[in-house]
């Protein structure tokens, strides 16, 4: 069944080589790396700190604050600097992906901030963008109950693929490009899907279990980044 | 549990006294740069990128090529925008919004350190005169703020430039082909403009601040030179400075200029 041939010659279930280093942003409280083959994202924490200005704080819990931004020559159809409705919109589904694991109940009035740039974009960015931040906030001591780790499924015609590199997600052929990026804590529980394309609902299972097996490989690198800079 | 947003009067008080008796908190000498550490292609879609760290402080600048249509005093001349973006990433200091002064000014003193040099060749950047020119895109940003930004991306600038390559050209649908690169470096000159900023701290001229110096730091002058050739200049801050002390600033910076040339200088063939 397996017909169509990934362009860099990954199995269909393979992630591309994954990287992740803790503490790479001295002034922040906690900061990460994380990168999925081309595709790099830097994450820092500030906080928690007193949320300004006073009308935006919520005496009933802390709030995370996070921010999306591509860097302007991470694409190569350069993008002009400074926040877009899309990376608005990124900046608040990665708000969505990781408060579930974060224990800031008691943090009343306080903020803490989560500043993701991409340094180089090769598709997925959102996914090693929310891989970072949460290495980030763990690094920062944020209390959590669990890690989220993020990936990206893929349709190509009929075929799922794991971990979408910017060429298979402008597949032209057959039913085209299906792009699923998901969220999962290491518990299992899923904090983000978003879907662009076309998928039936049977398929669409298969496509959330396998990202499910993908997460658990991107929690053991997270892990090993983490136990990494605890033991120095 | 807030960070802490200026340097306290008490270290202020104790770095003068220190700059005095012509020491350093970390020991170096009033003209010593911090160690100077430049990675190149750190963003593989960019024409040219680099990473730069002095000491602490670390900054990334990209280059990206476009098209645009010339200005109408200079149609036969290509253009070039410099953009800086302080990132909150970068600092408990920065904060989300649109530009505020700092980057603004750290934008403009890159570009007329660049422009005035006449370190960018313009004229063989026009591809069909008064309609189609290239534009150089000199995008900087800030990922780790210890002080001496301003120098950081410079140094940036200049180096991403020179690492650079020309984008493909489809000359007959008039579009740039991303992603493919010519072996063709960007038209430069054979003078490399660097910019380099003293500042003054009580009685003292020091180079290459950290951030705490840089709080206290009642005034700062900005030179871009190339082979002790000045083409720009920016004083800074709200402090005056007697003739005497500019020229000293002036002998300084030439000086320096030359030290943190040999620095950088293999990342710029």
């Amino acid at each position: 069944m397996t017909t169509y041939k990934r362009p860099d010659g990954r199995k269909h279930d393979e992630i591309r080589e994954m990287k992740a280093k803790v503490g790479v942003i001295p002034n922040a409280d906690g900061s990460a790396m994380f990168s999925f083959g081309d595709t790099i994202a830097i994450a820092a924490v500030y906080g928690p700190k007193k949320m300004h200005p006073q009308h935006l704080q919520n005496p009933e819990k802390g709030t995370l604050r996070c921010v999306y931004n591509m860097m302007s020559f991470s694409v190569t159809d350069r993008i002009r600097p400074g926040p877009s409705r899309r990376s608005t919109e990124i900046s608040k589904i990665i708000e969505w992906a990781l408060e579930p694991v974060l224990m800031i109940d008691k943090y009343s009035n306080m903020v803490i901030d989560v500043h993701i740039s991409i340094i180089q974009a090769n598709a997925s960015t959102r996914c090693a963008g929310i891989n970072a931040a949460t290495m980030a906030l763990a690094h920062a001591g944020i209390p959590m109950k669990d890690l989220v780790s993020s990936v990206s499924i893929g349709k190509l015609d009929k075929e799922l693929v794991v971990d979408l590199n910017k060429e298979e997600e402008d597949f032209k052929e057959g039913e085209g490009s299906t792009d699923i990026p998901i969220t999962f804590t290491n518990q299992g529980k899923m904090t983000h899907i978003q879907l662009d394309g076309k998928i039936k609902s049977k398929q669409l299972k298969e496509a959330v279990e396998l990202a499910r097996i993908s997460c658990k490989k991107i929690y053991e690198v997270q892990k090993k980044a983490l136990k990494e800079i605890g033991e120095k | 549990m807030d960070k802490v947003q200026t340097t306290s009067n008490m270290t202020g008080e104790r770095i003068r006294k220190y700059l005095s008796e012509g020491k350093r908190f970390d020991g170096r000498k009033m003209e010593e740069f911090r160690d100077i550490i430049i990675e190149t292609g750190i963003s593989k879609n960019a024409e040219g990128s680099v990473r730069v760290k002095i000491g602490k402080t670390e900054v990334f600048v990209g280059i990206k090529m476009g098209i645009g249509v010339p200005y109408p005093d200079s149609p036969d001349k290509g253009n070039m925008m410099v953009t800086a973006e302080l990132l909150p990433l970068s600092s408990p200091r920065f904060e989300t919004g649109p530009p505020k002064f700092p980057s603004i000014e750290l934008a403009r003193v890159i570009d007329r350190g660049i422009r005035e040099s006449k370190f960018i060749d313009f004229e063989k950047l026009c591809i069909k005169e008064g309609e189609k020119v290239w534009t150089v895109f000199i995008d900087i940003y800030s990922i780790n703020d210890d002080g001496n930004l301003l120098d950081a991306a410079g140094i940036g600038a200049i180096t991403a430039l020179k690492n650079a390559k020309m984008p493909k050209y489809d000359e007959e649908n008039e579009k740039i082909l991303y992603g493919e690169l010519t072996n063709e470096s960007i038209p430069l000159s054979k003078e490399i403009p660097i910019s380099i900023t003293a500042h003054k701290i009580g009685d003292n001229l020091i180079i290459d601040p950290t951030r705490e110096e840089e709080d206290i730091s009642k005034t700062r002058v900005t030179i871009g030179s190339a082979d002790g050739i000045i083409s720009s200049m920016q004083k800074g801050e709200l402090k005056e400075l007697s003739i005497e002390e500019f020229n000293k600033v002036l002998d300084l910076i030439t000086k320096v200029e030359r030290d943190v040339f040999k620095k950088i200088e293999k990342f710029l063939k």
